[in-house]
């Protein structure tokens, strides 16, 4: 741990990792709250010819070139995918699919057209394939928070619009937001958030980090805010924790490790989350359903303590028993309900209701019709 | 031609006709996007199967692969099922882990052996003719035309012996459900061969190029044919298009086969969608502007037909007056006059046009009818 600050290259890649987790989670719980969990997998495979083209282009390998050239291919493939579904019967999945492997095929030809060139230094273009993050360097880091920072102001900025967007479209246009742009604007922050993380986890996962930090912080919380700064922070934790093991171990790549992670913080988040979580859920189907099967079982008693001048008359077990085909738990449910002070034992298996059990029964009763 | 060049197209042709089968069917069921998700997430499933047989030929590795593939459809319908996450995101979440696993297992116990990342993503059809099956000191060409071919069998055979099945299930599948077909059966049968078929593929071509294999073609055919049987057969014939024009070009330009047949099947996709009978952007195009035409002469046709042997037929119908009464402009109440006229609907007689007796007919059908 205390390497992490001593340490230039692991300080390095721990930022950038943070850097990503949070832009990445930010701009990714609008994609997930969207429908658009995929366009993130399209808009990084589709950033490869970018990054190819803008090196051909401009000869250069500073990350700021090589991240626009890419942002502007993801985009260039959104649009696509947009046209694609609006002018024929071509649907959002096939056009997402044809997209992503059409450029991520023109890719891989401009990377080997520039790997045969004779002065290639084309090392390093690679590397946004799976991401290199030991290779980052300060000058990366500037680029990508420059970028990010970007990104998160102008979404601080347009929140109650994008709010709007991510919910309830129509209503937007009703209040006469200008939809249309907005979506635009919103687009392009996705772009930028994926283009930014593209060197640290490469073209191939970094969908996963859009995707990921949403999925999980939607389980802890109902409301927007809250979602996008625990994405931020499942981003900025599972990117931190991946780089650090990554660094520290050999023969770990970062990007697979990161987006473990993250799955790993989806795994946890799914089952454990209070409210919505699996487990929870389990349990409080189970703890209602025990209280239904006891409710049920004191009803049984009073109805058959009706047929007599008192109420308190004891009942066989068995009757009870018969009363309730399937309550296999029928004599621990009685103890309960005992311990609870609403029957009470009256003979070898013989149980009747005291005057507090009476009482609930007739509020049940009450209660039901 | 060498032979060499002759193997490595006969083994994309290949690839690309059985990719196109299974293909058809997940783009019309609205699930091109698990054959990403299926192609990435076997990863693991094959590197497991590697180091269990050490060979990457051994029928083991399919069978890893197809295993880990279903697998992955299930984990997304079981994230699904729990309502927690939507479908899109179930599998945004699920090929990511597959895919990071069997990344990691490489790097950190495959070392430097054939089986690398890069491979298995980009594929290298180049290297296709050195990896061949020799029996009783016979070379019998290239391994992968033999699992290939197998596979791709498999997959026309499925598609022949289940077409019913398959096609009530993908258009229909609460009908085919209630007739007792098992929708649900068909589904994971469909899975099941995709996910063998881009376990075959990810050796020779990689699993992006499955992804464009699977898509494209089928995709493109959606434009053209509204027939299952049309859609898969050109289907299959886009494909193979692809595949040899996209490696000629990779052969010209010295650049990697499989993004050059991925860039083949955009290509084939494009025309497809600009030029395509009666789908195409232009064929559409078209249809409007003419429809534009049909609806301005029905028009002309009304207006003389409201006013003939009126009072006020000589203002009416004035072939100078046109613009004013029907609100066109100039140029195009001249044309739309041209066209008329030259159409046997109305006469010029003396700056007066006169309805003829096919242009009455017109305007009183377009009344009546529309």
């Amino acid at each position: 741990m205390e390497q992490l600050f001593t340490d230039y290259t692991l300080r390095t890649v721990a930022l950038g990792a943070a850097l990503l987790g949070a832009v990445s989670g930010a701009l990714g719980t609008f994609a997930v709250l969207r429908r658009q969990s995929l366009l993130g997998d399209a808009i990084s495979h589709a950033a490869l010819p970018g990054i190819g083209l803008a090196f051909l282009v401009t000869g250069s390998k500073l990350p700021l070139v090589l991240m626009v050239g890419a942002a502007l291919a993801g985009w260039l493939a959104t649009a696509l995918v947009i046209v694609i579904t609006g002018a024929s019967r071509v649907k959002y999945d096939s056009a997402l699919g044809l997209v992503l492997s059409v450029f991520f095929g023109a890719g891989l030809v401009i990377l080997t057209a520039i790997q045969k060139m004779p002065n290639a230094q084309q090392a390093g273009l690679e590397a946004f394939l799976f991401g290199q993050a030991a290779a980052l360097v300060e000058r990366d880091l500037a680029t990508m928070s420059a970028l990010g920072g970007v990104a998160l102001l102008v979404a601080a900025l347009l929140w109650k619009e994008f709010k709007v967007l991510a919910f309830d479209e129509d209503f937007g246009r009703s209040l006469g937001l200008p939809m249309r742009p907005l979506d635009f604007i919103l687009t392009t922050l996705l772009v930028i958030a994926i283009v930014t993380g593209l060197q640290t986890v490469g073209v191939v996962l970094m969908s996963a980090m859009i995707v990921a930090p949403a999925a999980a912080a939607r389980q802890w919380t109902n409301r927007l805010g809250r979602m996008v700064l625990i994405a931020m922070g499942f981003g900025i934790i599972s990117g931190v924790a991946g780089a650090v093991i990554s660094t520290s171990t050999a023969r770990l790549p970062t990007g697979p490790t990161i987006v473990l992670c993250i799955s790993g913080v989806v795994v946890v988040s799914i089952l454990f989350a209070p409210g919505r979580g699996l487990i929870v859920r389990a349990i409080r189907h189970q703890l209602r359903s025990t209280r239904f099967q006891r409710e049920a079982i004191l009803m049984d008693l009073y109805q058959l303590a009706l047929q007599h001048h008192r109420r308190d008359h004891p009942h066989a077990e068995a009757a009870l028993q018969a009363m309730q085909p399937g309550g296999g738990k029928l004599r621990s449910q009685l103890k309960t309900l005992a311990a609870q002070g609403l029957v009470r034992q009256a003979g070898k298996q013989q149980w009747a209701l005291t005057s507090k059990g009476i009482a609930a029964c007739a509020q049940l009763h009450r209660d039901r019709s | 031609m060498t032979s060499f060049q002759l193997e490595i197209q006969l083994v994309a042709v290949i690839v690309a006709g059985a990719c196109a089968l299974p293909g058809c069917f997940l783009v019309l069921r609205n699930m091109a996007m698990m054959s990403d998700a299926i192609s990435h997430a076997i990863l693991p499933g094959l590197v497991l199967a590697f180091f269990v047989t050490e060979s990457l030929s051994s029928p083991l590795l399919l069978a890893g692969g197809a295993a880990v593939g279903v697998g992955t459809v299930a984990l997304v319908e079981l994230l699904r099922r729990t309502h927690l996450v939507r479908e899109d995101a179930a599998i945004g979440l699920a090929f990511p882990a597959f895919f990071s696993v069997g990344v990691i297992l490489i790097a950190r116990y495959a070392g430097d052996v054939h089986l690398d990342t890069d491979a298995v993503l980009l594929g290298e059809l180049a290297l296709v003719p050195f990896d061949r099956w020799i029996a009783f000191g016979y070379d019998l060409g290239p391994q992968a035309l033999y699992s290939m071919s197998m596979v791709g069998v498999l997959s026309a055979l499925f598609v022949f012996l289940f077409y019913k099945e398959l096609k009530l299930a993908t258009f229909d599948a609460a009908l085919a459900a209630t007739l007792g077909f098992m929708p649900m059966l068909m589904h994971y049968a469909l899975m099941a061969l995709v996910s063998v078929t881009a376990v075959a593929a990810f050796d020779a071509v990689g699993s992006i190029l499955v992804v464009a294999l699977m898509v494209g073609p089928p995709a493109a055919a959606h434009l053209l044919t509204d027939r299952l049987d049309r859609m898969i057969l050109i289907a299959i014939v886009l494909g193979i298009a692809s595949a040899v024009s996209g490696y000629w070009f990779a052969h010209a330009l010295d650049v990697s086969i499989a993004g050059s047949m991925a860039v083949a099947v955009g290509v084939a996709f494009l025309v497809a969608f600009l030029f395509a009978p009666a789908r195409g952007l232009v064929a559409a195009h078209r249809r409007r502007a003419h429809q534009r035409w049909q609806f301005a002469l029905k028009m002309l046709t009304i207006h003389l037909a409201q006013h003939e042997h009126r009072p006020d037929a000589f203002e009416e119908c004035h072939v100078d007056h046109l613009q004013d009464h029907l609100r066109w402009d100039s140029g195009f109440a001249g044309e739309v006059v041209r066209q008329a006229r030259q159409a046997g609907l109305v006469n010029l007689e003396s700056s007066q046009l006169v309805l003829t007796a096919a242009g009455r007919h017109l305007a009183r059908e377009a009344i009546v009818r529309d």
